[in-house]
């Protein structure tokens, strides 16, 4: 278990540790139109770019304070290269999850597994701030934040778009939490989760030094046991109470779109033909629209 | 989730064992009303409309969850729960539930919850039911699908939620076999908007006090921001949408596109890329990450129709395609496809719509 | 806080790659930086890989690399509109045990490689551009400076090893600028098809069989340039190249060439059905020997396409690539064996073994055909198109004699060319420019 750096947090500063996730760069996906499987072959990996607002930020704090920004995930091996590029991107430390306890794991397990990863990491000294980003482009549930933030009790700010101000004396922070219909101005107190909204900042880039410290590091790699989980049975496929049934493609609607007939005519007259038949195929539209016509 | 559809599909389900004792006595179908800044948030609605069907299916009884502080939105939100189908009423009244927060929130339905055991339990997949669905599946360690497109309950009674994963390029199906309650989300607009039944009157409610103090509470609302409504798209609503996608070619011919929403008093939307191009902003977005629609008639110029698209548009009555590649997937899914220069067709279209809906008024108005 | 290392590689490519690999297998303290995502996001291509020169550096590459298919099968098309001529080379002896030929996926295969250098203990920073070169007083290059903040970074020696663009060498004055006539722009798509499918649509026995074929004539549209097609897994290769004068004089988008080509009678059948996966337009070094820039100086060695090491005649890149990465780090690491600096004068030791190699022999065997080429189209269309045209006469049975056939064809053949003095100098020059 070496550590990349030598970084201890600054006695009045920030302990903070970021939850990222190493994905698959999901545009490049494709399923096979014969075969209907998935075609992994040469997808590249990305950090879920969620989580970048949220390492973005803490680092900013770090910046603003003082403190140490920790990035941490559960995933294969190979996610070594997502925290090796989070450190490149000016993190201070990493730690990766690793073992075949966790393949398998939903939201729960995996949020479980964080959850004990976090409490071991703050045992020395307690972390201040937990980050996640708002959501995976894999998973997609935006689950995983808030099941830490349970597990740990730790105060959940999701969805946040700025943090107004921190106080580290009284140990208050104000955020905005992006709600339907509006912005909540929220005051809470250390330690808290917050979930990062998209947008919240751009990622900096690293400077060389950044990149070189990176390009050495050796990320910590614990496993379920060194993470500190005590029962096994709440990792992965056995820690899910979710089971996945079956995976198939949607299939494709039983009849063919009726083409119309553009051959030899102009665009007014596909356009008048398109009104017909759009009217044709739903009568009452027409009266509705009429009814209440566009501005 | 990701990592699960790797494991082959059914070797786990083979491993079912008998539901444990204690959870056998979890019944019903619960859905989480959620009320935010005095209304009541349409998905409500539309999960009601479902639980009724996954309730009659079981045999069971539907019941609504609302919270709020003591006042009329509460009283309305739990009349029109019976309106819209519930059996009963689970309600919690406590001026701490003014505004959501997740702390009280999380308290006062994990408690009830514990104290009534349904068996299936449905919230939005909204920010606030989101935020709260997380916390209460872990409080309660039991299972959530996030973001269902489908519900179904299958032989053994278990609840089958289906959702996008992959990206999207795929669907699966996802069951929580050995505990109670089985929870999952479902996002605005996927499902119909029920008709309310409005000679309905009050059922049985059952009341839950909250047993908190504001001091005991650690997170407080400092303000509220409304969102500028006059520019808010509201196009999962809406009953016309036109969109437009990379087709178009550049943001200066998404005029046209906002030009025949406007002429049917609609709303106008777009493909991801487009929003990535920053030709439109983020909320206008249609698709599995963006927007939802169910509107009676959609108008999609220049879009491919990738599956995460199709997944967000499907809804609509009558799907009206306009994309030169006469190959184009979207025909796949389209009613009515047209394959042009979407760029001569849609101020084509206008015109035409302009002009019918003129007479059409006029004729209105003769009669 | 700058930092000093033995030897800074540009570039993560084949020859980057293989320099890089040499010197830190060698014990050396070296840092590779390439400006892509990771190794390979920037080559998406599929190619062929000559085992050769990879051999020579990675000894048991076969037993881990990405490797699609060994080649059995070579075909050479001329094309014209409607039809192809061609001839087959296929053969058992390509399915040794050690085969000459692969068919890779440049993205897998690159990061496959760069895994290779980074165990051998090399260190690698990738999403970083070298800006340029850091020179000291007497003009001697003592580092680079990159696109990030924090300063530049020192070594012994710096690698060039960027490819065709060769831009950081022009900036630092090292290099003339790119002629228009000395690079192709290729463009390439992979189509994706079942296993199984690749297969039996090219008739292949062996799992890891493959073919490829190599095209001239009417796919270039008069350009001075070739088309090509490998099988690789589960997906096709597909591409057309043409001299960038080329394009821009015949206004033809490289787009539509590619079109054109898939869509010919000849071609189409072998793609269809097929998923297009990825589309990428690349440059390609074709000035030849002529065009080979100066390759060392005080501090600095220039390897693979930057410095203009393609056979166009043969299409091979990659393997000129590895190999001369190769030689510049078996000079870097003798010349610190014998504790000498990285001067010009020195490091001529390199430029010394590439001439001693089949790098610097096959260049300069090939050295006329590129001018000759461009400046003769006539020798990859009207060639191809008549031999087309004479076989399908042969082959037609109408009632003409074969005499009669012959005759017609000459004579359509000089129609073409002009007059028979063309045509008898063209194959001189070719037979020349071959020798
Ligand atoms: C995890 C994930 C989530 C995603 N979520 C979404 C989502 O929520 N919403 C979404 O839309 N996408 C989403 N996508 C992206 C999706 O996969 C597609 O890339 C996207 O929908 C394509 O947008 P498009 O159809 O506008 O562009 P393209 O695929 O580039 O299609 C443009 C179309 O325009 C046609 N065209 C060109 N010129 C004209 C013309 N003059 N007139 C008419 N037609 C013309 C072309 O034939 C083509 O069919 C997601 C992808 C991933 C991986
Ligand atoms: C379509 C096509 C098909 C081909 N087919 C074949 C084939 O079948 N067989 C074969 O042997 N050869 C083939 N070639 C040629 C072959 O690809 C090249 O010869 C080979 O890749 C050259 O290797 P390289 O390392 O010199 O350059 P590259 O592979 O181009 O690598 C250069 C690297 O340097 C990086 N870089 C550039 N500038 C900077 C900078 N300023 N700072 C940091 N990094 C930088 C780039 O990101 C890149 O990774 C083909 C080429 C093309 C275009
Ligand atoms: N395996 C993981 N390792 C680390 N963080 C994760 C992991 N999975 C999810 N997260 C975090 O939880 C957030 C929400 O994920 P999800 O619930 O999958 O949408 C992500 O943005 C990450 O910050």
């Amino acid at each position: 278990m070496t550590s990349p750096v030598d970084f201890e947090v600054p006695a009045d500063g920030l302990n903070m540790v970021v939850c990222i996730k190493q994905v698959p760069d999901s545009a490049q996906i494709r399923v096979h139109p014969v075969t209907n499987t998935i075609m992994r072959q040469g997808v590249p990996t990305i950090i879920n770019p969620y989580d970048l607002f949220a390492l973005e930020e803490a680092m900013r704090l770090r910046d603003q304070y003082g403190g140490k920004v920790t990035v941490l995930t559960m995933g294969p091996p190979m996610a070594e290269d997502a925290l090796r590029r989070a450190l490149g991107f000016g993190a201070d430390d990493a730690v990766l999850i690793t073992d075949r306890f966790f393949a398998g794991s939903d939201t729960l397990a995996t949020s479980f597994a964080l959850a004990t990863a976090l409490g071991t990491l703050g045992k020395d000294r307690a972390i201040d701030i937990v980050f996640t980003g708002k959501q995976t482009i894999d998973g997609d549930t935006a689950q995983v934040g808030p099941g830490i933030a349970s597990r740990l009790n730790l105060n959940q700010l999701t969805y946040v778009s700025a943090i107004d101000t921190l106080d580290r004396e009284k140990g208050e922070i104000t955020v905005r939490r992006r709600a339907e219909g509006g912005v909540q101005v929220l005051k809470s107190k250390l330690p808290c989760l917050i979930t990062m909204l998209e947008g919240a900042n751009d990622m900096r880039r690293g400077t060389i030094q950044d990149m070189l410290r990176a390009a050495r590091a050796q990320p910590t790699v614990w496993s379920a046991e060194d993470a500190g989980v005590d029962d096994i049975m709440k990792c992965g496929l056995r820690g899910s109470p979710t089971v996945v049934k079956k995976v198939f493609a949607p299939s494709p609607r039983s009849e063919a779109a009726e083409m119309v007939t553009v051959e030899g005519k102009k665009p007014q007259q596909i356009g008048n033909a398109v009104v017909d038949l759009i009217f044709a195929a739903q009568p009452k539209l027409e009266a509705e629209l009429a009814a209440e016509p566009g501005v | 989730m990701a990592q699960a559809p790797k494991k082959p599909a059914g070797g786990r389900a083979g491993m079912k064992k008998e539901l444990p004792e204690h959870f056998k006595a979890y019944k019903h179908v619960w859905v989480f009303v959620e009320i935010e800044r005095g209304r009541v948030h349409p998905v409500s609605w539309e999960l009601m409309g479902e639980g009724r069907k996954l309730a009659n299916k079981l045999g069971v009884d539907l019941a609504a969850v609302v919270l709020g502080p003591d006042d009329e939105t509460t009283k309305r939100a739990v009349r029109e729960a019976f309106q819209y189908g519930a059996d009963l009423c689970y309600v919690c009244e406590d001026e701490i539930l003014a505004d959501y927060r997740n702390e009280p929130f999380t308290k006062a339905l994990t408690d009830i919850v514990n104290t009534y055991q349904p068996e299936i339990l449905l919230l939005g997949a909204t920010t606030l039911g989101r935020d709260l669905a997380g916390s209460v599946a872990t409080t309660l360690k039991t299972g959530l699908t996030a973001d269902s497109t489908e519900l179904d309950v299958d032989d053994e009674k278990s609840l089958a939620a289906t959702r996008p994963t992959f990206g999207g390029t795929l669907l699966c199906t996802i069951h929580t076999l050995n505990y109670r309650p089985q929870m999952a989300t479902v996002r605005p607009r996927v499902m119909a908007m029920p008709e309310p039944d409005m000679s309905k009157g009050v059922g049985k409610i059952v009341n839950h006090s909250l047993n908190m103090v504001e001091k005991d509470i650690v997170t407080k609302i400092l303000d509220f921001v409304a969102d500028a409504t006059t520019d808010d798209a509201n196009l999962a609503y809406a009953d016309v949408v036109v969109a437009g996608g990379m087709g178009l070619g550049g943001p200066q011919n998404f005029q046209l596109v906002k030009d025949l929403a406007a002429t049917l008093g609609g709303e106008y939307g777009c493909s991801r890329p487009v929003v990535q191009k920053g030709w439109l902003p983020a909320d206008r977005q249609i698709g599995q990450t963006g927007n939802t629609i169910r509107p009676k008639l959609y108008i999609a110029a220049g879009i491919s129709g990738a599956i995460q698209h199709r997944v967000g548009v499907e809804g609509a009555d009558l799907i009206v395609a306009i994309n030169t590649d006469p190959n184009a997937k979207i025909f796949e899914f389209a009613h009515l496809g047209v394959v042009a220069d979407a760029l001569s067709v849609l101020p084509a279209l206008n015109e035409a719509f302009a002009q019918r809906l003129k007479a059409r008024t006029k004729k209105l108005e003769v009669v | 806080m700058s930092e000093h290392f033995d030897a800074i590689v540009v570039g993560a490519g084949p020859s980057g790659n293989a320099a890089a690999y040499t010197m830190a297998k060698g014990g050396l303290n070296v840092l590779q930086i390439d400006r892509g995502e990771y190794p390979g996001s920037k080559n998406v291509q599929g190619a062929i890989l000559y085992a050769d020169a990879l051999e020579r550096i990675i000894p048991d590459f076969r037993d881990h690399a990405p490797l699609e298919r060994h080649v059995v099968e070579q075909r050479m098309w001329f094309l014209d509109e409607t039809s192809h001529t061609g001839a087959h080379y296929r053969s058992d002896d390509f399915n040794e045990d050690r085969p000459n030929r692969y068919t890779i996926l440049r993205a897998q295969f690159d990061k496959w490689f760069s895994k290779q250098v980074k165990e051998a203990g090399a260190l690698l920073i990738c999403e970083t551009s070298v800006t340029n070169l850091v020179k000291n007083d007497t003009g001697k290059v003592i580092g680079v400076e990159t696109d990030r903040e924090g300063g530049p970074i020192f070594a012994d020696i710096v690698v060039l090893g960027e490819g065709v663009n060769a831009l950081v060498g022009q900036r630092a004055g090292l290099r003339p600028e790119l002629k228009p006539n000395h690079v192709a722009l290729a463009v390439k798509e992979t189509h994706f098809l079942p296993e199984k499918t690749v297969r039996d649509r090219f008739n292949l026995a062996g799992e890891d069989d493959g073919v490829v074929i190599e095209v001239f004539g009417d796919v270039a549209s008069g350009m001075v340039g070739t088309g090509f097609l490998y099988t690789n897994k589960e997906s096709i290769s597909i591409g057309v190249g043409c001299l960038i004068s080329d394009f821009s004089e015949t206004q033809i988008s490289p787009y539509d060439l590619l079109d054109r080509f898939k869509t010919h009678p000849s071609v189409a059948p072998m793609l269809r059905d097929a998923e297009l996966k990825e589309y990428v337009a690349h440059l390609i070094p074709e000035g030849g020997y002529n065009a080979i820039p100066q390759l060392t100086g005080d501090g600095w060695a220039i390897v693979g396409d930057a410095g203009q090491f393609v056979n166009a005649v043969h299409r091979e890149g990659s393997n000129l690539a590895m190999t001369t990465g190769r030689l510049v780090g078996e000079t870097v690491l003798q010349l610190k064996a014998e504790e000498k600096t990285m001067s010009e004068a020195n490091l001529k030791l390199y430029r010394d073994k590439l001439k001693a190699s089949f790098v610097m022999k096959d260049m300069k065997k090939y050295r006329k055909i590129p001018g000759l080429l461009e400046a003769n189209k006539q020798m990859l269309t009207t060639y191809p198109r008549a031999i087309s045209k004479a076989l399908q006469a042969m082959l037609r049975v109408d009632g003409t004699s074969k005499r009669d056939k012959e005759t017609e064809m000459m004579a359509a053949m000089k129609r073409q060319r002009g007059s028979w003095w063309g045509i008898a100098t063209d194959m001189f020059k070719l037979a020349r420019a071959w020798r």
